[in-house]
């Protein structure tokens, strides 16, 4: 079996084409980027809005509590709704990118309000005194800051979103989950191991690759440089379903150093797709 | 609703093997995990390791480790086991940091304390140090919990029976009604869910009950 698996991984008839391998994983990552990216113009500026004045905090209760809803059931009312709406193609993109979009709002959203909202308020009000305005606060002092939490939250986002596009196959969406959903349906073993081996290596380079970007921007003021073992990773987990009570209570005296970085697995706690 | 009310048997059938395949792996998480975060307080250099591994685990997507399964397993590509063990994999994963974080969460002097007072290695453990750290493995719970639940109707699309399939069968058969009675069902057994944690940790912790006064 595995080797038939490895087999089918490595022959060149596999990889060739329009539906080959190569195609489908440069189609995932497309619609995983496409959707990241739209998610985060929305939800990057409306998280530091939140954080930085403290108003319409429900907005933040209300994303996480979306989280319960299943994935699943959110993709297919969707494809229902809208699919008959386009024409060709689009009816089978449109509405699994909606559903992406919406998915990642909530990850992104929370990581951004949770890393502004725990920003040492000392070091806030030291920016307000040496004359800087509330843009200004936010640019140089609100967002630095934040940077790791607002990072984590991007990398559960592209972790969900690489999940749910998998699972987006169901309901016509190319990439990846073409050869889990086909290989299901046809009971084609192989093509359906080969293809979750590639999805979930894909996941695991996408994500080693987020924390590498996350280990070169963060300032070394935040993760304490690369000497003090004690201070990396201590930053909870962003609270995701729980109220903001829950999540306070679980942040008491876990806080530690501002935002230590995390490390590969720094983004545990996200329910996935 | 007509379809929900001539389908009261399907749902609740399904409902149950829902809070098999998602509960069974959030105690079995639970009880694999706590020694596992205690393991990673007490020797350090466990800590990252651990973390990363779990954080791996976690970031390999649902239906496809579900699909990979019964490779490792030996199991054949059916079984509900499949399931189970893939969802206890994701409930460890994400609670060996809870744990982990939570021991940690106990402040020194507290663990002095109990030391002045005779408490030792187990005894202190399940008497003191496990007790405090209630409040923040509850949240992680109540995280895996809500996802778990969410994450169990992917399973449908492997054809292992619960809530999914509501879903599934929903969007083949346009029947636009089954898809939301799933999506509620799901939603309300996540609620049930959390409510039974929310309910667990207010019996096991009765000095915070002592504080309410907190707006």
């Amino acid at each position: 079996m595995i080797a038939s698996i490895l087999e089918w991984l490595t022959s060149s008839a596999t990889w060739s084409g329009d539906s080959g391998l190569g195609a489908r994983i440069v189609q995932h990552l497309w619609y995983s980027l496409l959707a990241v990216a739209i998610a985060a113009v929305v939800a990057i500026p409306l998280g530091l809005w939140v954080g930085h004045t403290g108003r319409a905090k429900w907005l933040v209760t209300l994303a996480n509590s979306l989280r319960a809803v299943p994935t699943l059931g959110l993709l297919f009312a969707v494809a229902l709704w809208l699919g008959p709406k386009f024409s060709s193609d689009l009816a089978f993109l449109i509405p699994s990118v909606v559903v992406l979009v919406v998915l990642v709002i909530p990850p992104i959203l929370s990581g951004v309000y949770a890393g502004v909202e725990a920003v040492d308020p000392a070091a806030r009000d030291a920016a307000r005194g040496m004359g800087m305005r509330g843009m200004q606060v936010v640019r140089q002092v609100e967002i630095p800051n934040a940077l790791p939490l607002i990072l984590s939250g991007l990398r559960s986002a592209f972790l969900q979103v690489i999940a749910t596009a998998t699972v987006a196959a169901y309901v016509g969406l190319g990439g990846l989950g073409r050869y889990l959903i086909d290989g299901i349906k046809t009971g084609d073993y192989v093509s359906t191991a080969g293809g979750a081996i590639v999805v979930s290596l894909l996941a695991l380079v996408v994500d080693g690759l987020l924390a590498l970007v996350q280990r070169a921007v963060v300032s070394p003021g935040l993760t304490g440089g690369t000497v003090g073992r004690s201070r990396r990773g201590r930053v909870l987990p962003e609270d995701t379903t729980a109220t903001g009570e829950a999540r306070e209570r679980a942040m008491d005296g876990v806080r530690g150093p501002a935002g230590g970085m995390s490390e590969v697995g720094g983004t545990v706690d996200t329910p996935k797709a | 609703m007509t379809w929900v009310n001539d389908h009261w048997g399907d749902i609740f059938t399904l409902a149950r093997s829902h809070v098999w395949l998602a509960g069974v792996p959030l105690i079995l998480g639970l009880l694999i995990a706590l020694p596992l975060g205690w393991a990673a307080r007490r020797w350090s250099r466990l800590y990252p390791v651990l973390i990363s591994t779990s954080g791996l685990l976690y970031t390999i997507p649902s239906l496809a480790l579900f699909v990979l399964m019964p490779i490792i397993l030996g199991t054949k590509v059916l079984d509900p086991v499949n399931v189970v063990v893939a969802m206890t994999i994701y409930t460890v994963a994400l609670l060996v940091r809870t744990v982990a974080d939570g021991l940690g969460s106990v402040p020194d002097h507290v663990l002095q304390a109990a030391r002045a007072m005779g408490y030792g290695g187990l005894r202190r453990f399940f008497g003191v140090e496990l007790p405090l750290a209630v409040p923040v493995i509850a949240a992680g719970l109540r995280v895996a919990a809500v996802s778990n639940v969410s994450i169990v109707s992917v399973a449908s699309l492997i054809g292992v029976p619960q809530l999914g399939n509501l879903l599934t069968d929903g969007y083949d058969r346009f029947i636009t009604a089954e898809i939301i009675a799933g999506i509620v069902a799901c939603v309300v057994l996540a609620l049930v869910f959390d409510g039974l944690i929310l309910l667990g940790e207010r019996l096991l912790t009765p000095w915070r009950r002592a504080q309410v006064v907190r707006s």
